[in-house]
């Protein structure tokens, strides 16, 4: 689709910005070389909700993600503009041949805020502490989400089998972490803000008693402390969090004195905040917005993809189960149109469960063209001409895989219909629909997706197909089995090679119809330059400068 | 008096145990969990059960209850299942918000209902008349959020007069000692802070404040309609007082008793009236974070803060009926 001129203008692609951001960067530096003295002033960012907490081992939601990634530095980063792993407070790693042991390099005359110096003992304090979270509150999913997802148990408590064996430190600036057996994903992994470094004198100073909610402790709260270009001033819940600029950072120091991070939970009025200059930036912009606040001169950044919508389809509900029906279906829908009419332009069609930027994605899996025609012999053929199918959707709720689901199941109803299918749409809020679709049978083709956490793609095939589960109602061991497999490669070739062949399985098998991996936004003043988007969000506000 | 007062607080005791009953039956018969909807995509079922299970969810109903009442005789109201802070915290926290956006609504619609209300009454029939009429008619039928989001795109984007969210510009450099920030930057001399939380309060106050406006415009209007033809105003009339003796000490003092009634049933609608207005504005109090509550099905929040709201209300009434005993001295006699 062809973009408006005032769009196309204002659109920068992750390319275009970050080179302008590495001249950016060095017409600051010409200017103050020596110094790195910064531009100043306040950047005000408005997200959707406030993070649940700052510290973010404990966290897994976006919000308080944004905000750690400012403040905290993990071992591993990520390259601008994907999703593969760069150095960061490690310069270098090296994993043995079977992937159960990692030796990184660290970043030397790093200091954490509170002035304790980032070493291997830190590093290790940091992996020792996470493995010895203490049994109760700290270890339900709702906190150690990451954790026990990557790493799975703790070292005492209902499940001690994890996939951490050891630290151990080789001099002051090497160290090396042991693992129980082969986790290729270890690596990028660790650059998921779960992980990033903490002062272990902050966290034994403003320690939480085992078995109280540590996310709303002291350090949690007041005292979070990391490694970052900013360090936090108040965190005023309910309010704002107001981050000020580590003037003794190890790298280049933030341009910005100070960065502002409130919570508009509603789109419309995160645009409205842009407009009024309540805010210089907002994430997550309104599919319906992206075109007005580029045409009133605003500055929209779009995310690379890494995420996924899919039309489901459950094999509970009779004919669901049979693959031509299932084929027929994926013939009937014109993924284009879908795009096109409810996702946000930049958005290009999927193929398979998983964006293109994630290791192990196919280019030769079976596509199931738009065919009408085809799609309706294909279910004479099945004989359900007069298929009625139920199709739910949810309403009331954005996603950024999804943003406007209503629209998007009328393009895909209307598809439906014409080749002969009739719909019977049911629509429920949110968490009503998220209970009925991945907690009961009673439910027959259904729109969801994912957002990815780092480039791993056990993090979406393994989520969804990885075992039975209600929502897709088959059971298919040969495919469990190769997911569970692919766990234990070893290299980032074998796993790219290893899951191209399940990608192309699952889609020969087709449990449902990838639709798309929408472009998120985000939009800005015309004053603000210098953000760098990314499609994991690993978003630094170290080289954002405002007027 | 303070029998009387006494009295209606210890009456309140069996309302909000009535009430804790009926808040706990209605909160679980919501469809959906609280672990569900804090884990949202990533849940499985072995993460569901453990929140479950840590949250006592899993528990026998009357169990769960037996626990929730002990915990509030202790004035303990748990802690949210979204962000693990004690309820009593935020609600306290966030409090201040909505008492100064509801304190502002309610100034707007006094200061300007009784005055139009009254003149209305006294020009009956009049174009004064008809337009008020015509203009509270329209206040009570127009929704809050419609009426907030014309009142932000006309003010806030179009004219740039207001704000359009928050509090208070996250540029202003302000402290915050009791929440509210119109009180803080006049305890601090911050003046600055001051001003700018008043700038947030006026478009949300006016939207929050329409219907009350409209309501306390015919309330007025009728009860001073009423009294202007009492004998007692003939009288005070023929005995030659000054009009606004009569206007003050009459008829505004005696038809003011339905005014202040309403007013404060008024008041208790408008913290709960706040929830829209509050997620329109994004404005932190209350209203956003109950409404995020009932979304994320976080029983102890609901629980906790519609109890909180019906003790208010409940305190809000009794102080309009000791209210009534200072306007009027034939209730304080009875």
């Amino acid at each position: 689709m062809r973009l408006p001129t005032t769009r196309a203008c204002c659109v920068l692609t992750v390319g275009a910005l970050a080179l302008g951001l590495t001249a950016c960067a060095d017409s600051e530096r010409s200017d103050e070389p020596s110094s790195g003295q910064a531009s100043g002033g306040t950047f005000v960012f408005a997200g959707a909700e406030e993070p649940v907490t700052l510290d973010p081992f404990y966290a897994s939601d976006g919000e308080s993600f944004r905000v750690a990634r400012q403040m905290f530095e993990g071992l591993v980063g990520t390259k601008p503009g994907t999703a593969d792993p760069a150095p960061l407070l490690a310069t270098d790693w090296t994993t043995n041949e079977d992937s159960t042991s990692t030796t990184f390099t660290l970043q030397e005359g790093v200091k954490f805020h509170d002035g304790t110096d980032f070493n291997a003992e830190a590093v290790c304090a940091n992996f020792e502490r996470w493995y010895n979270t203490p049994p109760g509150i700290a270890q339900s999913e709702a906190l150690t989400y990451y954790w026990q997802s990557l790493f799975g148990g703790f070292a005492e408590g209902e499940n001690t089998d994890s996939l951490y064996e050891s630290c151990e430190t080789n001099g002051e600036f090497e160290v090396t972490i042991n693992l129980t057996r082969p986790f290729v994903g270890f690596v990028p992994a660790l650059s998921l803000p779960a992980f990033a470094m903490q002062s272990p004198t902050a966290l034994d100073k403003y320690a939480v008693p085992a078995g109280k909610n540590p996310t709303q402790g002291p350090y949690a709260t007041k005292y979070p402390t990391g490694t970052g270009p900013f360090k936090l001033d108040t965190w005023e819940q309910g309010t704002e969090v107001r981050l000020a600029r580590n003037d003794d950072y190890w790298g280049e120091p933030a341009l910005v004195d100070e960065a502002v991070v409130v919570a508009i939970a509603d789109p419309t009025a995160r645009a409205d905040a842009l407009r009024s200059g309540d805010v210089d930036g907002f994430d997550l912009v309104g599919p319906a917005d992206v075109d007005p606040l580029a045409e009133e001169g605003f500055t929209i950044v779009d995310r690379a993809a890494f995420n996924i919508l899919y039309l489901g389809m459950n094999q509970n509900t009779e004919p669901l189960d049979d693959p031509l029906v299932r084929e027929a279906i994926a013939h009937a829908i014109d993924k284009e149109e879908v795009v096109s009419a409810s996702l946000p332009e930049g958005t290009v069609p999927a193929t398979q469960f998983m964006p293109d930027l994630v290791n192990g994605y196919s280019p030769d899996v079976e596509t199931y063209d738009y065919d009408p025609q085809l799609a309706e012999e294909m279910l004479a053929e099945a004989g359900q001409s007069d298929l009625t199918l139920e199709f739910n959707y949810p309403t009331e709720i954005s996603r950024p895989y999804m943003p406007s689901p209503g629209d998007t199941f009328n393009v895909i109803r209307s598809q439906l219909e014409a080749v002969g299918i009739t719909v019977k749409p049911t629509a429920d809020q949110w968490e009503d629909y998220l209970g009925k679709i991945q907690g009961t049978d009673k439910h027959g083709i259904h729109l969801l997706g994912w957002t990815g956490d780092y480039n791993d793609p056990d993090n979406f095939v393994g989520v969804f197909f990885g075992r039975e589960s209600s929502e897709w109602g088959y059971d298919n061991p040969k495919l469990f089995d190769a997911l569970a497999e692919g766990r234990t490669l070893t290299s980032l070739e074998e796993q790219d090679a290893y899951y191209q062949g399940v990608n192309e399985q699952i889609m020969e098998f087709l449990p449902g119809v990838p639709l798309a991996s929408p472009v998120p936004s985000l939009a800005f003043s015309e004053e603000v330059t210098g953000y760098v988007s990314s499609p994991v969000q690993d978003e630094v506000w170290s080289t954002v400068s405002v007027g | 008096m303070l029998r009387f007062v006494l009295r209606r607080l210890l009456l309140m005791v069996p309302v909000l145990f009535g009430l804790s009953v009926l808040l706990f039956a209605w909160v679980r018969a919501l469809p959906g969990d609280p672990a569900r909807a804090l884990l949202g995509e990533r849940a499985t079922p072995e993460g569901i059960e453990s929140i479950t299970r840590l949250y006592g969810f899993d528990k026998p109903l009357l169990e769960q209850y037996w626990i929730y009442l002990q915990q509030l005789v202790t004035f303990d109201f748990g802690s949210s299942v979204r962000d693990g802070r004690p309820v009593t915290d935020t609600f306290l926290e966030q409090f201040p918000a909505t008492m100064e956006l509801t304190a502002a609504a309610m100034l707007f619609a006094i200061v300007l209902g009784i005055p139009l209300g009254y003149i209305s009454a006294r020009r009956r029939g009049g174009a004064v008349d008809s337009a008020v009429i015509g203009g509270s008619l329209l206040g009570v039928v127009i929704p809050v959020f419609f009426l907030a989001l014309l009142l932000k795109l006309v003010f806030a984007i179009e004219l740039g007069w207001f704000p359009t969210t928050g509090r208070q510009d996250a540029r202003v450099d302000a402290t915050h000692i009791t929440n509210f920030y119109v009180l803080d930057g006049l305890l601090t001399r911050e003046w600055d802070s001051s001003w700018d939380a008043i700038v947030h309060l006026v478009l949300p106050g006016i939207a929050l404040g329409t219907i009350p406006l409209a309501i306390i415009v015919r309330i007025t209007r009728a009860s001073v309609a009423e009294v202007i033809h009492e004998d007692y105003v003939r009288t005070a009339d023929a005995k030659g007082l000054a009009p606004q003796t009569i206007r003050n000490r009459h008829v505004l003092r005696n038809a003011m008793l339905p005014v202040l009634t309403t007013i404060g049933l008024l008041l208790g609608l408008l913290l709960s009236g706040a929830v829209l207005t509050e997620t329109v504005f994004a404005f932190s109090g209350i209203g956003s974070y109950l409404f995020d509550a009932i979304s994320q099905r976080d029983y102890p929040v609901l629980q906790g803060y519609i109890l909180f709201i019906a003790l208010i209300y409940s305190l809000i009434n009794l102080l309009v009926d000791i209210g009534y005993g200072v306007i009027d001295p034939r209730v304080r006699v009875s």
